[in-house]
């Protein structure tokens, strides 16, 4: 057991709302008649159907193989059919539609063939980030980064520090402590083949101390296997945002993550339990990523808890199975009170990255229109990356992008503290969302006009010397015209002459 | 007094040669203001502002021939961006030359297209693809959607639609707006 190094600046002490949803052990959600699953639920590219409509698909057969570098397979999380490959609305803040796989089921459950490893210390830390990639394992902490790439410590860096994020920080959240108090050793085993992918040196457990029972279970299940006691637990203070990839790097190991910069770079690679115990699944057991552990909660749920779901099972039928005040179409969040977004939509599926469910905030204030800025610097003092909200709120309400982007507007992880203590109400991190899509638009929008520059003048240039090419053409054929005119002409004389010979030759022979 | 002379002669003849060798040495290329004109046109080559595409236009707008306003398709964000780095005021759009428009891309009909090739010849950023006699198509991420391509089809087989936002190039509202919708409601 080990104790904070250091602190992070800024940051809240919020009221945590767990226990509601702790009360029970974890459910299997049961399985919905259709699963909707889009083919992208990670970061990166999309993955490519590899299956048509009509198909039988088995449990954990892969649907869908990965596509370019940064992307994951997709798999069937149950036996069915294959009805459809179309759009649908997929749960994103903005509401639209994507490519979906969508399997009828047929509640057989049926497994495909599983090739479990019985000693992963057989396999080359490559053949691991294969098994990690083919399984379709995302970080399940609410990113959904493909998680074999951070398996990856790469040719120029060496991992020191293997870090486990176990501090769910933020309210209502409880999968993955629930996750640590239910299948302590399954996490444990993701995290040795972690660590021997990684080849770090140390590992650390970082759990947040308002967590007793996960810590505990996590103690014991160490204290059960003397070969991982080099593996250390660190309790940290429960301060909203600690689970931030950089704050926990800074309260864990006093080292601060470089902006601009990942936590390779300085030697550290981060890792959801949720993601470690997944990995395990892949490894020991050949069971691809096809469920998680998704946290129902909020004032309007009867039965909160924690569900191992199914991806695709509709949100709606999650909550139905978990009884809600909610009525058919009204929103909900997807994600925490601080970070999570609101959706709408009674067919949105159950992602890979979607870790808590909520319907209903404890003590939520009326919405009020937001009042001027009085600049008053709360937003500063709570800032965990050391940013000034107030300036880049000015900057990118006046669609000032640039400069906002000199204060580190990228630097901002968008954890809502400075809305939380605004005394005007502004939705400060709603300008910083939008700020950043402005920017990265923006950027597209340059590169793709390059692009129609390098384009159009290419195309001018290959006109040009086609223009050339044709009047060198031409010039060659009147040349030749010439040439043949001249020798005709030249010819003709020569004839005439020749003509005349004869005539005298004729004469003289007469 | 002669000394004096002689060490601030020397002096200065010193730092002269250094100066004169820097100014040589690094000499750093300026960004001539046609290339920044041009890289803030929006490269649609559609030739709206009565040139024959954005090079040219960014050319007389360098040689103050014609206004900064008539390139519809970059619109207000353009022209703002023009006065800004010409140190003019921003004037309103001409409307001579076009209006604002979302952006759109140039889809063919495949079952009208006859093959004849002049919107190839058209397209000003070869973004379209086929053969004499065969069906052509447009490459969608290289469309610029300047319409150059509608007027030559004889089939009228070519329709201009409105990009669609996907998951990737969805952007956040911007608050201010939703804020004022609310205000109004």
């Amino acid at each position: 057991m080990r104790s904070p190094v250091s602190d992070f600046p800024g940051g809240l002490h919020l009221p945590g709302h767990k226990s509601r949803s702790t009360q029970t052990p974890i459910y299997k959600t049961p399985i919905s008649k259709q699963l909707i699953l889009p083919l992208q639920q990670h970061i990166g590219e999309a993955a490519v159907p590899i299956v048509d409509v009509g198909d039988l698909v088995l449990k954990g057969q892969r649907i869908a193989r990965a596509e370019g570098h940064v992307s994951v397979c997709l798999h069937a999380p149950t036996s069915g059919k294959i009805i459809a490959i179309e759009d649908r609305p997929i749960p994103h803040p903005s509401g639209l539609s994507a490519p979906c796989v969508i399997i009828e089921t047929d509640g057989e459950d049926n497994w495909q063939e599983r090739h479990p490893v019985i000693d992963f210390r057989q396999l080359s830390a490559h053949e691991i980030r294969q098994i990690v990639r083919d399984a379709g394992i995302v970080g399940l902490g609410g990113a959904g980064f493909p998680s074999f790439i951070k398996l990856n410590p790469g040719v120029h860096h060496s991992v020191d520090t293997l870090l486990i994020n176990g501090a769910e920080c933020e309210p209502y959240i409880t999968c993955d402590s629930m996750l640590m108090l239910e299948r302590a050793d399954g996490i444990l085993d993701g995290i040795e083949i972690m660590r021997y992918a990684l080849n770090a040196a140390e590992v650390i457990i970082a759990i947040e101390d308002n967590k007793p029972a996960s810590i505990s279970a996590m103690q014991l299940a160490l204290a059960a296997r003397p070969e991982l006691s080099d593996i250390d637990i660190a309790v940290i203070p429960t301060r909203y945002p600690t689970g931030g990839e950089k704050q926990l790097i800074q309260v864990v190991t006093g080292k601060e993550v470089p902006s601009n910069g990942l936590p390779i770079d300085i030697g550290i690679v981060c890792h959801n339990p949720g993601t470690a115990y997944a990995v395990a699944r892949a490894v020991k057991y050949g069971e691809p990523l096809i469920s998680r552990i998704v946290t129902v909660t909020g004032t309007d749920v009867k039965h909160a808890g924690n569900f191992e779901t199914l991806f695709g099972t509709p949100i709606s039928d999650l909550l139905s199975f978990c009884e809600t005040k909610r009525q058919p179409d009204e929103p909900f969040i997807q994600g925490g009170p601080m970070m999570g977004y609101s959706l709408a939509g009674d067919t949105l599926p159950i992602t890979k990255t979607a870790n808590c469910i909520l319907v209903g905030v404890d003590d939520v204030a009326p919405a009020k229109d937001p009042l001027p800025c009085i600049r008053c610097g709360d937003c500063a003092d709570v800032c965990p990356a050391s940013l000034l909200p107030q300036q880049i709120y000015w900057y990118s309400r006046a669609k000032e992008f640039d400069t906002a982007r000199d204060y580190k507007l990228f630097d901002c992880i968008e954890c809502g503290c400075c809305d939380y203590v605004c005394p005007s109400k502004i939705p400060l991190v709603s300008y910083f969302r939008y700020a950043k899509t402005e920017i990265m638009n923006q950027e597209r929008e340059r590169q793709k006009s390059d692009l129609a520059r390098e384009r159009h003048e290419t195309r001018l240039e290959r006109l040009e010397r086609e223009r050339l090419e044709k009047e060198q053409r031409q010039a060659q054929r009147k040349a030749a015209l010439e040439a043949s005119k001249k020798a005709a002409a030249k010819k003709e004389p020569a004839e005439a002459e020749n003509t005349v010979d004869d005539q005298t030759v004729a004469e003289e022979k007469n | 007094m002669l000394t004096a002379i002689i060490a601030i002669t020397l002096l200065a003849l010193v730092l002269g040669v250094i100066l004169g060798f820097a100014s040589i040495r690094f000499k750093v290329e300026g960004d001539p203001i046609v290339d920044q004109i041009d890289k803030i046109l929006p490269q649609t080559q559609c030739g709206q502002c009565s040139f024959a595409g954005c090079r040219p236009y960014a050319e007389a707008i360098a040689a103050g021939e014609v206004d900064i306003n008539r390139c519809p398709p970059g619109g207000e964000a353009t022209i703002q961006a023009l006065a800004d780095l010409l140190d003019v005021d921003p004037k309103p759009l001409d409307e001579d030359c076009g209006v604002e428009k979302p952006k759109m891309l140039a889809v063919i009909d495949e079952d009208r297209c006859i093959g004849c090739t002049l919107c190839i010849q058209a397209c000003p950023v070869d973004a379209i693809l086929g053969a004499a006699k065969h069906m052509h198509t447009v490459i969608a991420n290289e469309c610029t959607g300047c319409e150059l391509c509608v007027e030559p089809c004889p089939v009228d087989c070519i329709d201009m639609v409105e990009t669609q936002p996907d998951p990737h190039t969805w952007r956040w509202p911007d608050p201010s707006h939703v804020n004022l919708q609310r205000s109004k409601n």
